[in-house]
């Protein structure tokens, strides 16, 4: 079972081709990782499954992405229902300049739900679900913007889950953090795919291979090779796959 | 260095510190001029009749100016009613929906709004305005407090826009996306996290709208009747500032009245400190 099929999807910034007839098909409650060397187009691709790019002027994008059977990109498709179940995880922490409570709580919020207790449950649960309740349970009501990185990069997670969505997109989310807080939200990450699918763009080897079941290289904005992460990287059936994860080039 | 360069050096730098403190000295003597010269008359009436009085009559020696301090209150909350949503919605549309041209074009025309000399802002009240009221709601006469914050409304509308929009075109682009990437739409995250965001901006421009829309003068004597009653909000009134410049010209030198017009700038001067003590609150850096 698949989250995203993805068919032949070609993408252009202006006049640069960056995404060559990519095709693969993302499996459910897997973790998904996106590797390549800066600029092969992990994250445009990735930011393409939750129709992120539609805020850069000049995309492009032919080809069909498939979420749960739907093409997003077929017209009148709600972009915001849309992301409300595939949410996003950004590479900077970006928590809002507000308190953690109303952090976590302003997705539901958009998406409707006003009663104070439900509220309430839906902040302890996220906040649980990203391994942050323990830390921030007695301060709900400070400023997210005094917690750590590593902690307002949890608690970004905990805000993209409080609106319950089905695959979780991760683009570099760990690469400002440091290795302590790296290893938290790796944790992190192997435990919820028993809920959700993970799709996440990373230039560190090491954590696609500690992370990921599947494993995707980009490079040039082809897709180079798909397969099982230990087959990719134990067992490449293209020579540049080779090359890249063996660390002779990137 | 040589004695002649030290002495042209020493000079000029006297020069910039006189510079330099000027402003302190010039500040410092209009406060002490006013308390000097605005106290004597509150003495004399009575602080308690003097600032709670209802009854401003110079030729009977009343000189209660609780309906010039209403006045100016309600006159300033009146034109913020108006001019805060106005303004903060003009300042979303020009920072965030806005095309670059049209945006442009926007910008220039709020530019020119806040260089109009008040007095026009009067004119063009008093022609177009006033007889509008009057119609809409069958008065005798439409200069009204009603007019006056709709003209006041439209003076601190520049500031408003201006500030606003500067503090949200800073505000970083990751807070946006973090909001869209959660389904939020456009308008949610402008006025949820954006505007959320900018807060400090905006209550920047409000304050500085307080200020201007308590100091301003010219404009609304001429749309305003200039009748020392309790406001009214269809009713013709004087606010702090136009008590001061239309008795002025006529009140003896060195008379109760005379002396009680210095005491109403004190007591504006008082609301534009705590007015500007506001301000320097809230954009003090915050503590990390």
């Amino acid at each position: 079972m698949n989250s995203f099929d993805v068919d032949i999807l070609n993408l252009w910034y202006g006049d640069n081709h960056v995404l060559h007839d990519v095709s693969l098909g993302i499996p459910a409650r897997r973790v998904t990782a996106l590797i390549g060397p800066s600029g092969c187009g992990k994250s445009t691709f990735l930011k393409s499954l939750n129709r992120m790019l539609d805020l850069v002027e000049g995309v492009r994008i032919e080809g069909s992405v498939l979420f749960d059977g739907q093409d997003i990109y077929a017209p009148g498709v709600d972009v915001t229902t849309l992301r409300k179940n595939v949410g996003m995880v950004f590479q900077k922490a970006n928590a809002f300049p507000m308190s953690i409570y109303d952090n976590i709580a302003y997705g539901p919020r958009i998406h409707g739900v006003r009663k104070r207790g439900e509220l309430d449950e839906l902040v302890e649960r996220s906040l649980r679900d990203a391994a942050l309740w323990d830390e921030v349970k007695d301060r709900l009501t400070k400023s997210a913007l005094g917690l750590s990185g590593g902690q307002q990069q949890r608690l970004c997670i905990a805000r993209a889950l409080a609106v319950g969505p089905q695959v979780l997109l991760l683009d570099e989310s760990t690469s400002a953090l440091d290795p302590i807080s790296t290893e938290k939200i790796e944790e992190l990450v192997s435990r919820l795919k028993r809920d959700y699918t993970v799709v996440m763009v990373t230039h560190n080897m090491q954590q696609a291979l500690r992370v990921s079941d599947y494993a995707a290289f980009f490079l040039l904005g082809d897709l180079v090779e798909f397969a099982p992460t230990e087959r990719l990287f134990n067992s490449p059936g293209d020579r540049r796959t080779a090359d890249y994860v063996s660390g002779r080039f990137g | 260095m040589n004695p002649k360069k030290s002495i042209v050096e020493k000079t000029f730098q006297g020069v910039f510190f006189v510079c330099g403190v000027l402003s302190i000295a010039l500040v410092a003597g209009i406060a002490i001029y006013l308390i000097v010269s605005g106290i004597p008359a509150i003495a004399e009436v009575g602080p308690a009749r003097f600032l709670l009085g209802q009854t401003w009559n110079a030729g009977k020696g009343e000189f209660g100016i609780l309906p010039f301090i209403l006045t100016s209150i309600l006159g300033t909350l009146g034109a913020l009613a108006l001019g805060i949503p106005l303004g903060v919605f003009a300042a979303v549309y020009l920072s965030k929906f806005a095309g670059k041209r049209l945006a442009r074009v926007i910008r220039s025309a709020v530019e020119l709004l806040a260089g109009i000399p008040s007095v026009v802002y009067g004119l063009v009240g008093m022609i177009v305005l006033v007889p509008a009221v009057q119609r809409a709601f069958s008065l005798s006469s439409g200069a009204t407090l009603l007019t006056a914050s709709i003209v006041l409304s439209v003076m601190i509308l520049p500031y408003i826009i201006n500030v606003t929009s500067t503090a949200l075109d800073a505000v970083p682009k990751e807070y946006e996306e973090g909001s869209l990437a959660l389904g939020a739409t456009e308008t949610e995250t402008y006025f949820r996290v954006s505007l959320h965001a900018a807060r400090s901006g905006v209550a920047v421009a409000i304050i500085q709208g307080v200020g201007r829309a308590l100091g301003e003068a010219m404009a609304i004597i001429m749309v305003s009747g200039n009748v020392a009653n309790m406001p009214h909000p269809l009713g013709s009134v004087r606010f702090l500032t136009t008590a001061i410049v239309s008795e002025m010209s006529y009140a003896p030198y060195g008379s109760l009245h005379r002396n009680a017009l210095f005491s109403i700038g004190l007591v504006l001067f008082v609301f534009i400190v705590l007015v500007n003590v506001v301000l320097s609150l809230v954009v003090r850096p915050k503590e990390a």
